[in-house]
């Protein structure tokens, strides 16, 4: 068989915005029936070249090949004419339509009176079946899982007949079982032929799913290898352009006295219902705890009622054996709890404040910082130069506006304040979210560092491969409970991700 | 006391009741599309008043009600063009844009008929329509089945205008671009074109409305709204954006107006207090608002411009 054209042929994209240049002679190709991966940090340009695609940007440079012929995309309606089909990395998907609806959507002319959603929802449970894709069609699409929407999401695709599907981050949001799942949909629907790009940062998922991987770095094409030829480290320098660690070195340290405790807690979420359901949980000094689970199981809350941010119903928490149930946040504070919290332009750092008075934010009443009743300006350059110094936080001055940092920045920005402080306890959750590989390596390494001098950390996070990376004990939530503590020892990806399911 | 609880005293209470919710239900039923897709209208005052000059001064003219009301759509259309250039394509704040709307149909109404007619002139109230053996049974005859025929059209209104979201393409569209425009513009619904139409029709219907108003009060004089265009947008989220409970909603505040109307005519309530009892039923949609506000989301679109980068 001789090699046929293409499905896609992406020519020397290069596209700008203000500043940025976001594309640079980028050019990528699919064929019929393979996932090609499209690997990158944050910010790499992997949602821009697929919104080019897609119609939703217009590329500077380059061209556009379908089947062996130039296309112009102008417009997603295009795009969908052409028979390219997007999961985007933010759903796309109206939560109070019901599922038949959001296919429907854009399907007729507003000018045809009536949308024929029995005939849609009829074509819905047969794209289902021949792919395993199971769905409602008639439920509301708020009351659907991540994984539930993704295949709604795939689902509409699908039914505009896509050749080409391309899939952006398609597993940022789903447990471990929900991407195995995905996985053996997308290989059905390759061995029917489709073509699929296969966005993603996650190197075993890339490993395990594609057939080609092509590598982006600042907007450049810096990599292009096979499964079977390369492995994580190598893909890792290439997203990185340096070497990298993937997993800190973890000395062995000798456990102190249990410096967080939590017992019998429980807490109302943000709709009234249970969010936290009767959580036991002791850090000790020296030891990382990872909480694993998928977002939306409690975590959130967990760590806003150890912060002292959100009531709680029952139960008791104690930093350092101070009773610190119920208490302010600055109380939880001078009992010695650091936090980083995971919405970290909300509640960690203030956008329109400048680096040095982000890094002022929890000292401000400090006498260091004060002269006469007024902030002392000198000390608190002074006190900001260092930490900017010691936590390697790239920003053009201390008077740059935080919001206009990278996420890995900030973050780092954030840690420099929260771990200045000598914590007894530190509260990491989502440290590495959105960060770029170079400020998680970091990040981590510091934790690692606090946990060396006796701190009592814990970490949420829905990444596994940090959360194996980093702890000492790994806890399981879901729905509201822990479900399961496992030893570093006993756990695998396997069982962990198992019990995030709630299946212990 | 007593002399309210005869049944003939009831029975006009409540008919009248229903006559006054009739301008308030087309105008929140109006808003309510309009905010479905994203797009809030506070100058729904200002166009109701234009409407309700528009359509008193042809009736004055021509002694033509249908002419009156016919008048009043057309200004409600021709408001609507002017916002959704405004909001649709020029993005401006729709919250200032609405207001500017409110100022601009206050005083324009008001210089038109200082100009054009100086002392208010009554004109030939709008017609009765009784319900053929319905308009016959006694008591309930003339509480529901003996009204003029726009307030007929705004009940009826309510199950059309729920069909219109729940069932047609354009419904759908609207609700979609009022929840999550990128996703509709994604899959190629024109979120302009769906909120044009949106606040079309709900401009067309607070033109309706104020030609409703002052046909049935057979009167125009400055500001007679008196701010009956906000409430209705009140109502909109009292009824959580769903047409029947903005109907209950209407029905309720006609219902406290008329009853207060009638106390304030058969001296139940003291002279002194008549303007609390103005108030009262303000108080009663902002305490239902209270009670509500944390309960019911709204659009998650509301009142925010969509464009595509
Ligand atoms: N609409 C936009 N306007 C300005 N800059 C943008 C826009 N979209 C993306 N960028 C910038 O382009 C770069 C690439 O972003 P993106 O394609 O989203 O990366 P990725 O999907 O790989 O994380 C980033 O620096 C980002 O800030
Ligand atoms: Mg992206």
């Amino acid at each position: 068989m001789t090699t046929s054209t293409p499905l896609l042929e992406l020519r020397g994209i290069t596209k700008r915005f203000p500043g940025v240049l976001a594309n640079d002679d980028v050019s990528f190709d699919v064929r019929t029936g393979e996932v090609h991966a499209l690997l990158g940090e944050n910010g790499a340009g992997k949602s821009t070249l697929m919104k080019i695609l897609f119609g939703l940007y217009q590329a500077d440079e380059g061209q556009i090949m379908l089947r062996g012929e130039e296309a112009t995309i102008t417009s997603p309606t295009s795009a969908i004419e052409q028979r390219v089909g997007m999961v985007h990395q933010h759903f796309m998907l109206v939560p109070t339509l019901t599922v038949v609806e959001n296919v429907a959507l854009g399907l007729h002319d507003a000018r045809k009176l009536r949308p024929d959603l029995d005939a849609v929802g009829a074509r819905i449970r047969e794209i289902s079946e021949e792919y395993g894709l199971e769905v409602d069609p008639d439920i509301d699409v708020w009351k659907l899982s991540v994984g539930e929407r993704q295949r709604v999401e795939i689902i509409k695709a699908l039914y505009r007949d896509a050749e080409l599907l391309v899939l952006d981050e398609p597993t940022a949001v789903l447990t471990p079982q929900e991407v195995d799942d995905l996985f053996v949909i997308l290989r059905q629907l390759t061995a029917a032929g489709t073509g699929i790009v296969f966005i993603s940062h996650k190197l075993h998922e890339v490993l395990a799913l594609s057939d080609r991987i092509t590598v982006l770095r600042n907007g450049r094409v810096t990599g292009r290898t096979v499964p079977a030829e390369t492995d994580r480290q190598q893909l890792a320098e290439m997203m990185v352009g340096r070497e990298v660690d993937l997993a800190p070195d973890r000395p062995i340290v000798e456990t102190g006295p249990v410096r967080l405790s939590v017992s019998g807690l429980h807490v109302t979420g943000d709709r009234g219902t249970p969010a936290v359901v009767d959580v036991d949980l002791d850090v000790r000094g020296g030891e990382i705890l990872g909480i694993a689970g998928v977002s939306g199981n409690g975590q959130r809350e967990l760590a806003e009622a150890i912060a002292g941010l959100r009531q709680l119903d029952r139960g008791s928490i104690s930093i350092d054996g101070a009773d610190t149930t119920g208490v302010t946040p600055g109380m939880a504070r001078a009992a010695g709890l650091s936090y980083v919290p995971e919405e970290r332009m909300k509640d960690g750092a203030v956008g329109e404040f400048d680096v040095a008075e982000n890094l002022l934010l929890v000292d401000h009443g400090d006498s260091r910082f004060i002269r006469n009743g007024l902030f002392d300006r000198d000390q608190i350059e002074t006190h900001a130069a260092r930490l900017v110094e010691e936590y390697a936080v790239k920003t053009p001055t201390l008077h740059t506006p935080t919001s206009s940092l990278s996420g890995g920045n900030i973050q780092k920005l954030i840690m420099a304040r929260e771990l200045d402080s000598d914590p007894l306890v530190i509260l990491a959750a989502q440290p590495t979210r959105g960060v770029d590989i170079g400020a998680a390596e970091y990040i981590h390494r510091r934790l690692v560092e606090q946990r060396g001098e006796g701190v009592a950390v814990l970490v949420i996070s829905e990444d596994l491969d940090e959360v194996f990376a980093l702890s000492d004990r790994i806890a399981v939530m879901f729905d509201g409970a822990v479900v399961k503590i496992f030893d570093r020892a006993d756990a695998t990806r396997e069982s962990v991700g198992l019990a995030m399911t709630g299946v212990v | 006391m007593s002399d309210f609880f005869t049944l003939t005293v009831l029975v006009g209470t409540l008919a009248s009741g229903i006559r006054t919710a009739m301008p308030y239900l087309l105008a929140a039923l109006g808003e309510t599309v309009g905010q479905r897709s994203g797009v809030l209208n506070l100058g729904v005052d200002g166009v109701m008043l234009l409407g309700a000059f528009g359509g008193y001064y042809t009736v004055l003219q021509t002694e033509n009600h249908w002419l009156g009301v016919l008048v009043g759509l057309a200004i409600g259309l021709g408001m609507g063009l002017v916002y959704a250039l405004v909001t649709i394509v020029f993005h401006a704040e729709q919250g200032i844009s609405g207001i500017g709307i409110f100022l601009f149909g206050l005083g324009f109404s008001d210089l038109l008929f200082q100009e054009l007619v100086g002392t208010p002139r009554p004109i030939k109230p709008l017609p009765k329509v009784e319900i053929p053996l319905l308009a016959d049974i006694p008591h309930l005859g003339p509480a529901f089945f003996q009204h003029n025929l726009l307030t007929y059209v705004a009940f009826a209104l309510v199950p059309l205008t729920t069909w219109m979201l729940m069932k047609t393409t354009f419904g759908m569209n609207v609700r979609a671009v009022g929840e999550n425009p990128q996703a509709a513009d994604s899959l190629g619904v024109s979120v302009a074109q769906t909120r044009m139409g949106a606040i079309l029709f709900g401009n067309t219907m607070a033109g309706l409305a104020g030609a409703g108003l002052s046909l049935q009060l057979a009167i125009f004089q400055h500001n007679l709204t008196n701010g009956l265009g906000f409430i209705a947008v009140a109502l909109v989220y009292f009824g959580a954006w769903r047409p029947r409970w903005v109907l209950a909603g209407a029905l309720l505040y006609g219902m406290v107006t008329a009853t207060r109307l009638r106390w304030q005519s058969l001296d139940i309530i003291p002279r002194g207090a008549s303007d609390v009892a103005a108030m009262a039923p303000a108080i009663i949609t902002i305490l239902a608002l209270v009670l509500l506000a944390s309960r019911v989301r709204g659009p998650a679109a509301l009142t925010k411009p969509f464009s595509r980068h």
